[in-house]
């Protein structure tokens, strides 16, 4: 790989980096030119909490603290500075907690679930896919293509609500919702580990279910026309076995594309999730950014917004590294 | 006549077509049919009993809040079809701006645009949205909603109009135009554009289809016109009254069925109309 490949896909990285936080600062002072803090103090009086005449001096400390009281320029400067340090700010509705802390607490949930359930759905699915078009698989493998493809077009936090109601509450199999069992300590135990497994396993599977059906259907039109190639007609003219023309001839090549599709699936993946968490309340990212939007409470749902974009940004970047490794013929050599 | 029959030759090829555009008549003859049968009004809270399971009175049953689910489905499809048709205009109005202009122009334009829809596809769409609804909450109509989800539903109508403006300029038929000395608007309107209708369609039905994705996954979040009883906002409601363990199955898996015939029918008109627009991708299988 060149370096001059690496230095660009990083700079490519840092650009939508910059740019995901510079719509985090500039989109609440455009959209509206509202107040946030002002407005949540405002809020926490009105409750009870805190005496008027004590406000306009908080909301003063507030904007010294958070630089408010400077230019625009400079207070974006500032933004820009904080974020790259990862210095994400307090959390107004849950002061004195950190943003940066609560995402901490939120991440692992969220990049084990959609790692698992992405690499379990794109397997099976591509797989699925392939053997639908092979003459020497089973026919049930092609009569699962229709099925497959109406479950690939409902979203996966619908499939979400239905597995709950079956498996969990009519057959009661799995836990409706949570990561684990309240009273449960987690700890790097295998009682633990076992457990958020039995919890996550739902979840999961709503994903994978939507998921297959994707995979499935981009393998299939892939395989068509790959079979159809003349090194397929040799290799069994040439009397190789049915299960090697399938797994080093057909499926390698038809993969590729496919392989190329999962790092520009990802940022859709994880999209889906966030609702598919909300549903489960489930204890990642995107229950935190749902908590956050019922509350109102911008400092969090910046930093929810600026760490998803950034960790599926290094996630799709780190694939288009390991592209060569897969395809000899793609070398980023030639491109400089 | 003669268009009418080479229309039903052309369904008769593709099941797929057919299949999804009959689901889609059925879906619009529900919206349309539907108000003459059922009083809209009961789609308000405190309009009828509380909390009924489906009965001849009321098929859907009603929600706790005294909604009459027939009402709000009537209501509540088409609200959400247009707030789909909306978004996925102006997405594929944009992508097909910056899609030819890309295509057909090359050189820095294209390295720009090109590099900015890479770019922003790699960024997850929902949550740049929950972003922006989240700020304007208060604000949210039918019509913003739209407009805030095709802020993001041009990306891949950009991408893949592209592509296929690339491979058409070098067609024969293209160069023959140039020699002739068309202008490139006139090639563009009179040569490319007829050619790709279809390709155009397909994209159609997949940006109405992204972009009720989109909506759907904001509602369910809280983030939709509060007021409008939508399909996702009805979800949102069955999911924040804990409808599901309450075995009021009603309230969330009627919403969730149309919701699925709607994206099912919009996945074949697409599927079956990329297969008209590209027979080699045609799967006899």
């Amino acid at each position: 790989m060149s370096r001059g490949f690496i230095i660009r896909r990083v700079g490519l990285f840092l650009i939508v980096v910059w740019a995901a936080a510079s719509v985090n600062f500039f989109i609440p002072r455009l959209a509206t030119g509202r107040d946030p803090i002002r407005e949540k103090l405002g809020l926490l009086a009105a409750s009870g909490g805190l005496r008027q005449e004590g406000v306009e001096a908080m909301v003063k400390a507030y904007q010294a603290k958070f630089g408010l009281d400077k230019p625009l320029h400079t207070q974006y400067l500032n933004f820009l500075l904080n974020s790259a340090r990862l210095d994400l700010g307090y959390s107004l509705a849950n002061y004195p907690a950190r943003v940066g802390r609560m995402i901490a607490n939120a991440m692992p949930w969220t990049m084990g679930l959609l790692l698992v359930a992405t690499i379990i759905g794109f397997s099976l699915g591509t797989l699925m896919g392939a053997l639908a078009v092979w003459a020497r698989a089973p026919a049930l493998f092609r009569h699962l293509v229709f099925p497959l493809m109406t479950l690939s077009a409902i979203p996966p936090y619908l499939l979400g609500l239905v597995v709950i109601y079956t498996l969990g509450l009519q057959l009661n199999i799995f836990p409706l919702s949570g990561g684990y069992s309240p009273g449960t300590f987690p700890g790097f135990r295998l009682d633990f580990i076992l457990e958020v497994i039995h919890h996550s396993t739902l979840p999961a599977l709503a994903i994978v279910l939507q998921a297959v059906g994707f995979w499935a259907l981009g393998m299939r039109g892939m395989m068509v026309s790959t079979v159809g190639e003349d090194y397929i007609a040799l290799a069994e003219a040439n009397g190789l076995r049915s299960k090697t023309i399938f797994f080093r001839y057909a499926v390698r090549n038809a993969f590729l594309p496919q392989y190329t599709a999962l790092g520009l699936s990802m940022a859709f993946a994880v999209s889906g999730q966030v609702v598919v968490e909300v549903v489960f309340a489930y204890p990642g990212m995107g229950t935190l950014l749902f908590r956050a939007i019922q509350a109102s409470d911008y400092t969090v749902i910046n930093g929810v917004v600026l760490i998803t974009i950034m960790a599926i940004g290094l996630v799709t970047m780190v694939m288009d590294f390991t592209y060569p490794l897969l395809d000899p013929r793609i070398s980023h050599q030639r491109l400089d | 006549m003669d268009k009418l029959s080479s229309v039903f030759t052309y369904l008769k090829d593709s099941p797929m077509l057919t299949a999804g555009l009959g689901l889609m008549a059925a879906i619009l003859l529900f919206c349309v049919a539907g108000p003459l049968f059922v009083d809209t009004d009961a789609a308000q809270p405190l309009s009828v009993t509380p909390r009924l399971s489906p009965s001849a009175e009321y098929p859907f049953g009603t929600d706790d809040a005294g909604r009459n689910l027939l009402a709000v489905m009537v209501l509540g499809v088409p609200l959400t079809l247009r707030i789909g048709l909306l978004a996925g205009s102006v997405g594929l109005g944009v992508g097909i701006l910056l899609g030819f202009g890309s295509g057909y122009i090359g050189g820095k334009v294209d390295t720009l645009i090109r590099g900015t829809v890479d770019t922003l596809l790699t960024v997850p769409s929902l949550v740049v949205l929950i972003s922006i609804a989240s700020t304007i909450r208060e604000e949210i109509s039918v019509e913003i909603m739209a407009l805030v989800v095709a802020s993001l539903a041009w990306m891949w109508p950009t991408r893949t109009i592209r592509a296929q403006v690339l491979s058409l300029r070098e067609r024969a038929y293209v160069q023959m135009a140039k020699l002739n000395g068309m202008s490139s608007l006139e090639i563009i309107w009179k040569e490319l554009f007829p050619n790709l209708l279809p390709y155009l369609a397909a994209n159609f039905a997949g940006a109405v289809s992204g972009a009720v994705l989109a909506t759907i996954g904001l509602e369910a979040l809280g983030l939709g016109p509060q007021n409008e009883p939508t399909v996702g906002m009805t979800i949102y409601w069955a999911i924040s009254f804990s409808a599901l363990i309450r075995g009021m199955w009603w309230w969330w898996a009627i919403p969730i069925a149309f919701l699925a015939m709607l994206f099912v029918s919009l996945i074949l008109i697409a599927a079956g109309l990329d297969e008209l627009a590209n027979p080699k991708q045609r799967m006899a299988v």
